[in-house]
């Protein structure tokens, strides 16, 4: 599982195992993971229910320890980065629920800027612009006042995208943002991904179900099956035959001339 | 967070807080007039010797422990609602004020039954407070272990919880035990009492309460960035684990001290930072903050100008009234605005 792709790498992983520490056994679910994620790219990180897509985002966010192995981010070891430093390079959107507040929308992007704030959180007017051009460039404007609560799940997930991009960071890694989306709501968040990586040269590392759609919009693939990481470019995984083993054979195949899934007809 | 200005609300509450305090003072058993009582805080003589002393030595210091309470008790419940992203939380749920109790349940009821332990039952003016600081500190110091043994936010509540059960069935076995005298003094001190502070005791009581409050100022980034919850907070660069710790510190301390000074007074926590919420409309800690300090204070005045009956000798438990007077509101105000939040 070497993937070697040295130029404008961004994100590197060095012989990642991922899991769970317990205290018998550890619970491995990915081991020898070696992974470089290219600058500027949208990256759609694929695979079926429980597979792990989100514990390799969460340890490459380092919100969860790797069990062992390393992770260079712009070939620095994760590891050496603190908190507040990390907060500047990569930003999150996860799948949990926010807790209830009375949180404006643009309170919610605003908390975004707290790495650049000051210890009473206030906001300068260099704050304020990048606030506002979050909200600029994922069309949200019309929300600005409104509690978050208000919000129908297509639009809280603009708002928080709006969020990470506030925190103006490098990277933003999504935990499967399209999970409560129809199919219009989904095409509109990967297409604004897609708008905002060739806008502004961030890396967007996205968590999905949505294969066909990821095949069509990413510029690199990260397909976890049972047996191994694939990763790409989409055609370079097609001709791999890398999408036949994603899901059981039973129900779906892939369709290597229409680039999709298509549903078994018998 | 953008700032919304809230200036009129403050300049109104304050006027507030300052009319309630000397009308506060002007309320007792003895009726002073007006002028006298203005005089004598404005350091000027009244027009009886007996009224200066009443105003200097009894009422003086029990409207200041009364804001000392109240806002107290108020910013402690903002805290702990915020970290336990739990509208039911209060300055009580991590057990503290049931250690406080404890130590008070063990200096009043266990001295009739380990009588040597604690010596002759001299009761100074400081020694409930240094029992209840003593208990309140005991049940601290677990809640914090065990706070960094899990890593579960919310277990941390019902560990708080169980320490208050255990404590409050480890009083029923003291009382089980004790004189009739004995539970009937507990039980005074367990109503909750913002008068009998002296001078001294309350510089000790103001000096802690000062840093608490300090300390809550230093951390309204990480509470407002507690809003969007833990993992949230630590991706924009909060140390979770740190300012969870300064948080049950804070509570503590702040609860402690009060608790040991004028007794486990119920409610004020739980509700005033849900009026603040509504009156506000915001989560804002940094409006949120200043904002139940002066609710917290103006209620506890209202309350206590209540408890002390007007005109008359008696005086009521604090704790029945902040309950009777405030509930009511909460309730209200729930209804009015139908939506609830940490």
């Amino acid at each position: 599982m070497t993937f070697t792709n040295a130029k404008n790498t961004i994100l590197k992983t060095e012989n990642l195992t991922i899991g769970y520490q317990q205290k018998k056994k550890d619970k491995i679910i990915f081991s020898d993971v070696n992974l470089s994620l290219e600058k500027g790219k949208l990256i759609s990180v694929l695979g079926k229910n429980g597979i792990g897509k989100s514990t390799l985002l969460r340890t490459l966010s380092k919100v969860q320890k790797p069990i062992s192995g390393n992770i260079f981010l712009n070939d620095i070891n994760l590891n050496s980065y603190s908190e507040k430093e990390l907060s500047k390079k990569l930003s999150l959107v996860l799948t949990e629920r926010l807790p209830e507040s009375q949180l404006t929308v643009f309170e919610l992007i605003a908390l975004g800027r707290q790495p650049y704030t000051n210890w009473i959180d206030k906001l300068s007017n260099d704050d304020i612009d990048k606030v506002n051009i979050a909200i600029e460039q994922t069309e949200i404007g019309h929300l600005k006042n409104n509690r978050f609560y208000e919000l129908s799940d297509g639009q809280l997930q603009r708002v928080l995208i709006a969020r990470a991009l506030a925190q103006d960071t490098e990277i933003i890694i999504l935990d499967e943002p399209t999970a409560h989306l129809d199919m219009h709501h989904t095409l509109r968040i990967f297409s604004l991904l897609q708008k905002l990586v060739a806008e502004t040269s961030k890396t967007i590392i996205i968590s999905s179900h949505e294969v066909n759609l990821a095949i069509q919009l990413a510029d690199q693939i990260v397909l976890l099956t049972e047996k191994t990481i694939f990763s790409g470019d989409a055609s370079t995984l097609i001709e791999m035959n890398a999408f036949d083993d994603l899901f059981p054979k039973n129900i779906i195949n892939f369709n290597k001339k229409l680039q999709q899934f298509v549903i078994n007809k018998n | 967070m953008e700032q919304k200005s809230f200036k009129k609300h403050f300049i109104l509450l304050s006027i507030l807080l300052v009319v309630l305090f000397f009308m506060n003072i002007s309320l007792g058993s003895v009726s002073i007039p007006f002028k006298d009582i203005f005089n004598t805080l404005s350091g000027g003589i009244a027009s009886k010797e007996s009224w200066q002393t009443i105003i200097l030595q009894f009422r003086l210091p029990k409207a200041i422990t009364a804001i000392l309470v109240g806002s107290g008790l108020s910013v402690c419940g903002l805290l702990m609602q915020t970290l336990f992203r739990n509208p039911l939380a209060g300055p009580f749920v991590l057990g503290i004020s049931s250690g406080a109790s404890l130590g008070v349940a063990l200096f009043i009821l266990g001295s009739s039954l380990f009588g040597g332990f604690f010596l002759t039952n001299s009761v100074s003016n400081w020694s409930l407070p240094i029992a209840a600081s003593l208990g309140s500190f005991l049940v601290l110091s677990a809640v914090i272990i065990a706070a960094n043994k899990v890593r579960n936010t919310m277990s941390i509540l019902i560990i708080g919880l169980m320490f208050g059960s255990l404590t409050a069935a480890i009083i029923s076995v003291l009382a089980y035990f004790s004189e009739a005298s004995k539970i009937q003094q507990y039980l005074f001190w367990s109503f909750g009492s913002l008068g009998n502070l002296s001078w001294n005791e309350l510089l000790v009581f103001s000096g802690i309460y000062l840093i608490g409050i300090l300390g809550t100022t230093l951390i309204i980034k990480p509470l407002n960035s507690f809003l969007l919850g833990e993992n949230y907070a630590k991706s924009l660069g909060i140390n979770v684990k740190k300012n969870r710790n300064i948080i049950l510190l804070i509570t503590s301390i702040l609860t402690g001290v009060i608790t040991a000074f004028a007794g486990p007074i119920a409610f004020i926590g739980l509700a005033v930072p849900h009026i603040a919420k509504m009156l506000f409309f915001t989560s804002n800690h940094k409006i949120l903050i200043p904002a139940v300090i002066l609710l917290g204070s103006i209620i506890m005045l209202i309350c206590d100008s209540i408890a002390q009956l007007p005109t008359s000798e008696f005086t009521l438990p604090i704790n029945a009234i902040t309950s009777l007077f405030g509930a009511p509101i909460v309730i209200w105000l729930l209804i009015r605005k139908k939506k609830i939040f940490v």
